[in-house]
């Protein structure tokens, strides 16, 4: 039980990168842009890949009447979630740690896990309704209106995750280290949790 | 009589040459046809990048131009010495100052010889400078926005054509006088040029941070010709070599009278201890009046300053400074090779190229071994400088480039070829044609302690049958060629622009990383500037209106004007908005008699219309800036001189 807890630990530990490094990325490539335009998201704001990067896809989306990219203080998730995380890596350090000490049993560490996975989605689903709201919300007297074959006005949603074509720019949205590291760090308080039950059967056996 | 007798023994000269070059050239293949693997040695595929840099001076255009190698794809003009429309160069109320003189503003120029910033005697690709031959001036070109940002002018000096060639690390940018002239200028007669002209070579002093030149000081020369010039490299650093012509101190039909001498001079100048004389106190300062010009990045603008005097040096007074190297037969070319031992005087009259050593020279001049003086100056013993000669190599040797393998190559002028040469044993070991009539040739690095080889290039003065004819003025043709191998392998047949003389090769890696993309916004401090929509205005200052604009893809804020009257000047004073790589902007003024501007990214220009009509008078972007560029426009009211409308302007009302 004294491994599981140490890996329950690094693995909430993992969560902390997401403050170091950016938990998705959004690459804009065109003809025109042969280096690709990107913001990377991180967990309290969002930033250019390079330092012009947003300016110049502000200026872009300009001519087909989208938004601005939001300041951090313009949505209250880039305050929120960065004390979600906190909470879930204080919360996992001390099961970890009581787990340790053989004061709680393995299925905090699972009970851990759905929280966060739960948090995630949630998360997830917050961040998919602003692309919809980012790529659909946009200005009637646009420059450059281009409708869909039935005649609604296409959307400019960038995918969820993976990749897709926007007139002349090919979109990729995928996770980036903050993400993976978050990955790694739920992955490793499942094992914590296997690992933890594994031990606490053998013992019940003997 | 005694000039026809001159003539024909020329004639007679070329004649025997001429033949002897012939059988030489034909030992190897004299066909133009390209092999296929020539081919693909010069193909850059779609996207690709090539490997090396050129800068090639344009000659009468004035400017310099940016070439790919192997490619031989021009990418871009620089606007150096000439007004350029292009871009507004020479026109925008910033750039103005960068071609004021002592003759007042000159717009135009013949540049020569680039030459690349050296550290420890490599290319350090920071900067090259090139030299204006016609009003003398050096500019500095910045190799990471590839624009001049400085001129200075050369005072005391006339045709600056031994100019402008680099120290090993960069100590110096250095400008030999072609003419020599009454110093200071006087109302004289011509015929007492001999005894009385001096020819003025110029050390200008480079900041190692910001490359910022000024004068040093200037070594009164006889009333020779300077022709070229090359530093003194590894064991000869410290030294500088200049060939001369007209040693004669003829002044008229030079073709004649400054052939006479069967041996002109290179002149050797030891900086170093010119220099040690200067810094404590040597020299004299004389009143002198030259134009400094400098381009400053954050303001994006350009000042001129006139400079009231320069330090010179009487080189007789220098004991120890100055010899003269007898070199045969007016020498154009002075180059010295990688390892500095090698000082090779390119006799144009001469059938064998002439070669003297660093090593010999020292223990000349130890040894006291003089052959009389000139004006006081040690003149060497011919004989005891000799590191030896290329026996009859070709027709009317030009200049010589190194390979950093031993070997040699010079150009051929009137045989129309670059012949490849040993170092040391002075044996001719290739020769192939180019087309025709070669001037320069350059090897990356060639003017170094450490040439890149792998390619060379030789600079043509005549076309001919080389491309699609385009009536009777046609750009000059240039051959490059692989040297990579022991025979020289032609790649390569390419126009250059305007007329290159010389021009400097770099490795891309040492620059392309370095190349800027935009100048950013917040650096800007031009005190005109309109960083936002908040920041443009117009104002009236009695009849001169400045009106501040910006612009972004695609509209230009304000757009509507109002209240100019005619008789008033009108200075628009536009910032680019944009922070993204390769997107100017264009403005252009209906009836403008100036030029167009092309502003780049995150910089500031600043064009004076004088409206002479009553109307209302469009402006647009002249560059295709995106979808909607051909929106990008604009109008001015323009109302009779004596109306009351106030000014006022707007965007999107």
């Amino acid at each position: 039980m004294k491994k599981a807890g140490i890996i329950m630990i690094i693995g909430s530990l993992l969560l902390l990168g997401l403050f170091k490094f950016p938990l998705w990325n959004i690459v804009l490539g065109a003809p025109q842009y042969p280096d690709p335009l990107g913001m990377n998201i991180f967990i309290n704001g969002i930033q250019g890949v390079e330092e012009f990067d947003l300016q110049n896809i502000d200026g872009l989306n300009h001519y087909i009447g989208m938004k601005t990219i939001p300041k951090p203080e313009e949505m209250w998730e880039f305050s929120v979630f960065p004390k979600v995380i906190i909470g879930m890596v204080i919360l996992g350090v001390v099961i970890g740690f009581l787990g340790f000490l053989e004061k709680v049993s393995y299925k905090f560490f699972l009970g851990w896990f759905l929280l966060m996975s739960i948090l995630g989605v949630l998360g997830m689903y917050d961040f998919n309704n602003w692309l919809i709201d980012y790529g659909s919300n946009l200005d009637p007297n646009a420059i450059i209106k281009v409708t869909n074959p039935d005649g609604t006005p296409m959307s400019y949603k960038p995918p969820l995750i993976g990749y897709q074509k926007l007139l002349n720019f090919d979109v990729d949205s995928w996770p980036h280290i903050g993400g993976y590291l978050m990955f790694v760090g739920m992955a490793l308080t499942l094992v914590a949790f296997w690992l933890g039950r594994k031990i606490t059967l053998k013992q019940t056996t003997q | 009589m005694m000039k026809n007798k001159f003539k024909l023994s020329i004639g007679l000269m070329v004649a025997a040459l001429a033949f002897t070059g012939c059988n030489n050239s034909s030992q190897t293949s004299n066909k133009g046809a390209l092999g296929s693997s020539a081919a693909e040695k010069v193909f850059v595929a779609p996207g690709e990048h090539d490997s090396h840099y050129a800068f090639l001076s344009g000659g009468y255009s004035g400017n310099l131009t940016v070439y790919g190698l192997p490619s031989g794809r021009m990418f871009k003009e620089i606007p150096v010495f000439s007004q350029f429309p292009t871009n507004g160069y020479g026109y925008s109320e910033e750039t103005k100052p960068m071609l004021e003189t002592s003759f007042g503003f000159v717009p135009w120029d013949d540049s020569h010889h680039p030459d690349i910033s050296q550290t420890n005697g490599e290319l350090d690709g920071r900067w090259v400078f090139i030299n204006g031959n016609n009003t003398p001036r050096i500019a500095r070109i910045s190799l990471t926005s590839f624009e001049t940002e400085e001129i200075i002018e050369v005072p005391n000096s006339a045709g600056n054509h031994s100019s402008s060639f680099i120290t090993e690390n960069t100590e110096y940018v250095v400008a030999g006088t072609r003419f020599s002239v009454p110093v200071p200028q006087r109302d004289m007669s011509i015929k007492d040029y001999k005894g009385n002209f001096k020819g003025a070579l110029t050390f200008i002093s480079v900041d190692p941070e910001h490359g910022h030149m000024d004068i040093k000081f200037q070594v009164l020369m006889p009333g020779f010709n300077y022709d070229l010039s090359h530093p003194g490299r590894g064991k000869s650093h410290g030294w500088f070599f200049f060939t001369t012509y007209n040693t004669e101190e003829a002044n008229s039909l030079l073709e004649v009278n400054a052939s006479q001498n069967d041996k002109d001079f290179i002149a050797a100048i030891n900086w170093k201890k010119i220099e040690e004389y200067v810094n404590n106190g040597g020299g004299t300062m004389m009143p002198a009046n030259y134009a400094h010009n400098l381009h400053d990045e954050a303001t994006h603008t350009a000042t001129s300053t006139m400079k009231k005097e320069v330090r010179v040096v009487n080189p007789s007074e220098v004991p120890g400074a100055v010899y003269l190297l007898p070199t045969p037969k007016s020498p154009h070319g002075c180059d010295v090779d990688p390892s500095g031992e090698y000082i090779v005087g390119n006799g144009k009259l001469s059938a064998n190229l002439t070669v003297h050593s660093f090593t010999k020279m020292l223990d000349a001049i130890e040894n006291k071994k003089f052959d009389g003086d000139a004006y006081g100056i040690p003149i060497l013993n011919f004989e005891d400088v000799l590191a030896g000669s290329v026996q009859q190599p070709g027709l009317g040797p030009l200049h010589t480039e190194f390979d950093g393998q031993g070997n040699a190559y010079t150009t051929f002028f009137i045989s129309s070829e670059v012949v490849k040469w040993k170092l040391g044993t002075w044996e001719v070991l290739d020769r192939k044609p180019t087309y025709y009539s070669v001037g320069h040739l350059t090897i990356p690095g060639g003017n170094s302690r450490k040439p890149f080889g792998k390619y060379m290039f030789a600079m043509n003065k005549i076309t001919k049958d080389r491309y699609l004819p385009t009536g009777p003025e046609m750009e000059h043709s240039a051959q490059l060629y692989d040297i990579s191998g022991d025979k020289m392998e032609i790649l390569l047949d390419f126009p250059t622009h305007g007329e290159p003389h010389y021009a400097a090769a770099i490795p891309a890696e040492i620059i392309k990383s370095k190349s800027k993309k935009i100048y950013r916004l917040d650096e800007n401090e031009h005190p005109r500037k309109a960083i936002s929509e908040a920041d443009t205005k117009v104002v009236r200052d009695g009849k001169n209106v400045h009106i501040y604009m910006n612009m972004i893809r695609s509209h230009f804020t304000p757009d509507n004007i109002e209240g100019v009257k005619v008789g008033d000047k009108v200075f628009f004073h536009i910032t680019n908005l944009e922070q993204d790589f390769d997107v100017p902007h264009g403005f252009a003024m209906i009836g403008a008699r100036n030029a167009e501007l092309l502003v780049s990214p995150g910089q500031t220009r600043t064009l004076t219309w004088e409206p002479q009509q009553v109307g209302v008078w469009p402006f647009y972007c002249t560059d295709f800036c995106s979808a909607l560029h051909q929106e990008m426009q604009g109008y001015v009211r323009v109302s009779p001189a004596d109306s009351d409308i106030e000014l006022s302007w707007s965007l999107g009302e």
